[in-house]
């Protein structure tokens, strides 16, 4: 068996005398979805931001392939967060200023793609998450639903190797939500990204191939416990 | 779920032999629990006595004769009661789940245990179903979805009894 794309051993990570993650363990492979469930506060965002390399845990280690995030320099994080890694937040991720487009096609412009094939592959996601139609529109005129969808194109557009997304259907109704999680499970599968899918929603997790739950700080598989 | 009054509702879409109404019942109300035909014959038979269903022919065949059944207007009005009556909300409070929660703490299982591996079995459900409707019809996608937001307010209940389970643990003992 080939080692994961990404996992993590042994994480703990404290804010001030709070403990959010007490010996926290993950594992993903390419093309695996993975939802990452557990009650607020539990710690299921902050093992996303240590697996993402955008907070680093004080004890245990997290290795995307044999890069250990944790001792790898900031410049190195954040070059990988912008090539290898798509993130979709609850809301308030798109630039208010830049249309549709403009923002899909926003990090392919910071990875050094000009603006043309930028804004053409764009467009093709764009199409694919069903939101062509609002391509020259802000986001201040535009659905709650339309946004996320713009913001799943925009993840996805730099064709990440993990997506991030922690409560993506948070903010949506019932049928929006569904329709973004088939969009979102279907063009990771195609593309091979392997996905950590943070959800306190059941409903949300029966996208994925298995769960990890986290309780007061500390992950379980449920294979674990059989 | 009542089989005469789905007939009925059937039948008002046109007369139908009781093999096609079982069919079509099996299709969309049945799914892994087929009706027997023994109780297809029996509701019609009570139907009939009712005055909610007539006999709309009677056909040869080389079996046993095919009689074809059509809704009467007392069985329309049937149909109305029915929708128009809300259903019973049901209290799940001796659920089994509950009961293992219960029996857990009480000798001193944890608890948590028996949520997580219950947790991981509705997951195992959930996924089936939300497969079966990526790839089914309208009638497909209400049913799933029917049983996806039962099986989900089961889990929500889960997690906040897992929430709750200290507090739960203390009175048990007490």
């Amino acid at each position: 068996m080939s080692a994961p794309l990404l996992r993590a051993e042994g994480l703990h990570k404290a804010f001030g005398s709070t403990a959010a993650l007490h010996d926290a363990s993950f594992a993903i492979d390419a093309g695996e979805v993975v939802a990452v469930m557990g009650p607020s506060g539990s710690g299921k965002s902050t093992l996303l931001h240590c697996l993402a390399g955008i907070a680093v845990p004080d004890q245990g280690r997290v290795l995307y392939g044999d890069v250990d995030l944790g001792a790898a320099s900031d410049a190195k994080r954040s070059a990988l967060r912008r090539t290898d890694f798509g993130f979709v937040f609850q809301f308030g991720q798109l630039v208010p200023e830049l249309t549709a487009v403009e923002n899909v096609a926003l990090p392919l412009r910071l990875n050094g793609v000009a603006r043309r094939p930028a804004e053409a592959t764009a467009t093709e996601w764009l199409d694919r998450l069903e939101v062509g139609d609002v391509a020259r529109k802000t986001p201040g005129n535009i659905s709650g639903g339309q946004g996320q969808r713009v913001a799943v194109a925009r993840a996805l557009a730099t064709r990440p190797r993990v997506l991030f997304a922690d409560e993506p259907t948070g903010a949506l109704d019932s049928l929006n939500g569904e329709r973004v999680m088939e969009l979102l499970t279907e063009a990771a599968r195609e593309t091979s990204a392997a996905v950590v899918l943070v959800t306190h929603e059941a409903r949300v997790a029966a996208y994925s191939d298995r769960e990890v739950v986290v309780r007061d700080g500390r992950t379980r598989s449920p294979e674990l416990t059989r | 779920m009542s089989i005469a009054k789905t007939f009925l509702g059937l039948l008002e879409g046109g007369p139908s032999h009781g093999y096609d109404l079982k069919r079509a019942y099996d299709e969309r109300f049945g799914h892994d629990r087929p009706l027997a035909y023994g109780q297809v014959y029996a509701t019609l038979s009570r139907l009939l006595k009712n005055g909610l269903v007539e006999l709309d022919g009677v056909e040869a065949g080389d079996g046993p004769e095919r009689k074809r059944y059509a809704i009467t207007e007392a069985g329309v009005a049937d149909v109305d009661v029915w929708l128009g009556q809300p259903e019973a909300p049901q209290p799940y409070l001796q659920s089994t789940l509950y009961a293992k929660v219960v029996l857990a703490l009480l000798t001193g299982r944890p608890a948590q245990d028996v949520l997580d591996v219950q947790r991981a079995e509705h997951l195992g459900l959930m996924r089936e179903l939300t497969q079966r409707k990526r790839g089914g019809d309208l009638a497909d996608q209400l049913v799933c979805d029917h049983a996806l937001f039962h099986l989900e307010a089961d889990l929500r209940w889960l997690e906040l009894a897992a929430a709750r389970l200290d507090a739960l643990a203390k009175e048990v003992a007490a």
